[in-house]
């Protein structure tokens, strides 16, 4: 077996898991708060589009990120006022956010940059490049024989961790945070409840309606970041009309796949992105195992194994009680 | 009891979502540098204007009438069937198989084996994530989303696998044989030296929709069956106790709703495209949310919404050719509708009620003891005109 290609695939992995874990971190806060959010893919499209268009123009990639946050803030409003505020049907609301965002991304687009739904190609400065972090050494100047003898922690430490964008890092911590901050703080205690009880974190004298509004608001930030990262992270170098391809509803499978805990949500978006991965390189399959897959069953795998989930095959997949109720505080 | 007079639920309400979403739309395309009174003079001229144009918003509108009454019947069992689009592209390839490898010496017999096998197809899709739901309680939205991925996945591992002739580069099946072609609206209303619909993909299964929007309607208020599914759809614990058992309406209902979302294979694949190509649904079934969601999950509501899709789809397709606003405006007027007609819908009803609750007030001065004990409306909350989801 060859190592160089099990290092590419985890490496490319890695990067094909970032959008998803983050979303997937998204839908977590939100669905933990009681409100479900098939939107994710929207709010990442929205950002992925403003990133890059305010990173072009301004030259600067941390104001495309702002940008696409401000903007992935914005659907979150829109959601929150539809669920929380005028107690509407929240999955119908996360569908129109998915067309809006579809819709208007490629209208402004064509209207500001006219290339057809794109933005133009980022240059340096305009995305985000590769960190190498401490101690990693750099490959790209070895010779392959030279690689080769490098121990293999070495060449897996410099090569698959090292070298990923800012926003990736971001991802990966993120998932502790999640945790802490669900887990160990007093918000996220009080963010579950709402989640399972809403009227008890009421009765407590707790605003249901304000931690909603936070939950959903966390969402907007991490799905905004998601999708820079897949328009301004390199090799990304730009937005293409509807490129985050389900990646949202992908992130929600993973959701599910990881019941609603931040740490299976980073191992279920690893898995996920690793399908990905391989999807691209279908000769790895044949390479490793002798065996020839369709790609279209790869692309159809994170799906699949949720559904099995689903189904309870494999334990069962509870989602928050109050998951997808609006509340109604007076009785 | 009621809140407000019916005609204002069920013409006021919509209205007033549609004006607000029109409203946006026409900032949209002003921030864009276009006129949207001029757009709107396009967009109608366009869609209505010739026959021509009424050939293909008709043909928009009986793909938009399958999937609306899809999601409708599923809403009336407060199901939200997200997977419309998975069932009708499944339901194409029900229509392809026996299009291609059955003999059909007539079209109307191969349009009637098209209408079994696709409504067979997309009932089987819908299968899975029904008896999920009624079995083990899985979200049935999420189910169908997945199921909406898989069928993409499966018709495009088909097409460039096994069903794809062999010398081609397109993703996509050989051409039906000559027996399968179902008349086009030119077939059928042209007349000596005067042809119409020239070149447009509107055909006979226009009918078949009207028709199925009338046996939706006998189902819904008719049937036994139809009055379970809405009883199981105002209260599951009632229906339950009324001895209607949830995971026969749950099964039955979704069934029916994939077998109608697959119907739509009839249109696209068997009338217009004649074979199976990739991404033939082109999210119908997600405009069969906007669709029904207008239409009120009524049959007729339905057929009306799905004819002013159809016209803002073509309308939107001759604005791009002739402006410099983008195809997917489209896309941009119906999220806003879903989000106004759907989401948003109490932001609208909430004012409305409190209007007709102060006139009412106002109106009736008369019997002062008796009046506001009498106004007063009884603090149940009013049944689900909007759909819900099951849970």
């Amino acid at each position: 077996m060859d190592w160089n290609t099990v290092l590419l695939l985890l490496d490319s992995t890695i990067r094909t898991a970032t959008p998803l874990l983050l979303a997937c971190l998204a839908g977590l806060f939100s669905e933990r708060a009681g409100i479900f959010d098939i939107g994710l893919e929207g709010k990442m499209l929205v950002s992925a589009f403003l990133a890059a268009g305010f990173a072009y123009v301004t030259g600067s990639v941390w104001l495309g990120l702002l940008a696409g946050i401000a903007g992935s803030l914005l659907l979150s409003a829109i959601h929150g006022a539809a669920s929380i505020t005028f107690r509407g049907n929240q999955l119908i609301s996360g569908v129109a956010i998915n067309f809006l965002a579809s819709g208007l991304t490629v209208v402004v687009s064509q209207s500001w940059f006219g290339e057809g739904g794109r933005t133009p190609q980022l240059g340096d400065g305009g995305r985000f490049g590769e960190v190498v972090l401490p101690g990693a050494i750099r490959l790209s100047e070895m010779t392959i024989r030279e690689q080769r003898e490098l121990p293999l922690l070495t060449r897996f430490y410099s090569d698959v961790l090292s070298g990923h964008s800012i926003l990736t890092y971001i991802a990966l911590l993120a998932v502790p945070l999640s945790w802490w901050v669900l887990y160990r703080t007093r918000f996220g205690l009080r963010l579950r409840a709402v989640g399972e009880n809403p009227a008890a974190v009421d009765t407590a004298g707790i605003s249901v309606r304000r931690l909603r509004y936070s939950a959903v608001a966390i969402a907007g930030v991490l799905c905004a970041i998601a999708g820079a990262q897949l328009s301004t992270a390199e090799p990304a170098a730009g937005f293409i009309r509807d490129m985050t391809a389900g990646r949202g509803y992908i992130a929600l499978a993973a959701l599910i796949f990881a019941k609603w805990r931040p740490w299976p949500a980073l191992g279920a978006c690893m898995l996920f992105g690793f399908f990905q991965a391989l999807e691209t390189r279908p000769d790895i399959f044949v390479r490793l195992f002798d065996l020839r897959v369709p790609s279209a069953l790869l692309s159809a795998m994170p799906y699949i194994l949720t559904v099995i989930i689903l189904a309870g095959f494999v334990g069962r997949a509870i989602p928050p009680r109050a998951g997808g109720e609006p509340y109604v505080k007076e009785r | 009891m009621e809140r407000m007079p019916r005609w204002a639920d069920v013409l006021l309400v919509p209205l007033i979502s549609l004006i607000l979403a029109a409203a946006i739309s026409a900032i949209v395309i002003l921030a864009i540098g276009e006129n949207p009174w001029n757009a709107l003079k396009i967009m109608v001229t366009g869609a209505l204007g010739s026959s021509y144009a009424w050939g293909y918003t008709l043909y928009y509108a009986t793909n938009f009438i399958f999937t609306g009454l899809a999601v409708a019947l599923a809403n009336h069992a407060r199901l939200f069937n997200i997977g419309g689009d998975g069932q009708a592209t499944v339901g194409g390839l029900g229509v392809a198989l026996i299009a291609l490898y059955l003999p059909w010496p007539h079209w109307t017999l191969a349009l009637l084996a098209a209408i079994v096998a696709s409504a067979a197809f997309g009932a089987a899709w819908a299968a899975i994530p029904a008896y999920l739901q009624a079995k083990r309680g899985s979200h049935i939205v999420i189910t169908t989303i997945m199921f909406n991925y898989i069928a993409y996945a499966l018709l495009t591992y088909l097409l460039t696998g096994p069903m794809k002739p062999s010398g081609t580069m397109e993703t996509a099946t050989a051409p039906f044989p000559e027996g399968t072609h179902i008349p086009s609206f030119r077939d059928l209303f042209s007349h000596g030296e005067t042809i119409l619909f020239r070149g447009t993909p509107a055909n006979v299964t226009f009918f078949v929709a009207v028709l199925a929007c009338v046996l939706v309607w006998m189902l819904i208020w008719k049937t036994r069956l139809g009055y379970e599914i809405r009883a199981f759809g105002f209260s599951e614990g009632a229906a339950r106790y009324a001895g209607i058992g949830s995971t026969k309406i749950i099964v039955v209902t979704m069934l029916l709703s994939g077998a109608l979302a697959g119907l739509m294979a009839i249109n696209n694949t068997l009338g217009e495209a004649e074979r199976l190509i990739l991404n033939a649904v082109e999210g119908a079934g997600f405009i069969g949310i906007a669709v029904a969601l207008m239409g009120r999950s009524h049959p007729l509501g339905v057929f009306l919404a799905a004819v002013l899709f159809g016209f803002l789809y073509q309308g939107g397709a001759e604005l791009s050719l002739s402006t410099s606003i983008p195809r997917e405006m489209v896309v941009v007027i119906q999220a806003l509708v879903i989000m106004f007609t759907g989401a948003l819908d109490n932001m609208v009803r909430m004012p409305v009620e409190r209007l007709f609750a102060n006139r009412r007030a106002r109106g009736t001065p008369v019997a002062p003891l008796a009046g506001p004990t009498a106004e007063r409306a009884p603090d149940r909350a009013a049944p689900p005109s909007t759909p819900t989801t099951a849970e």
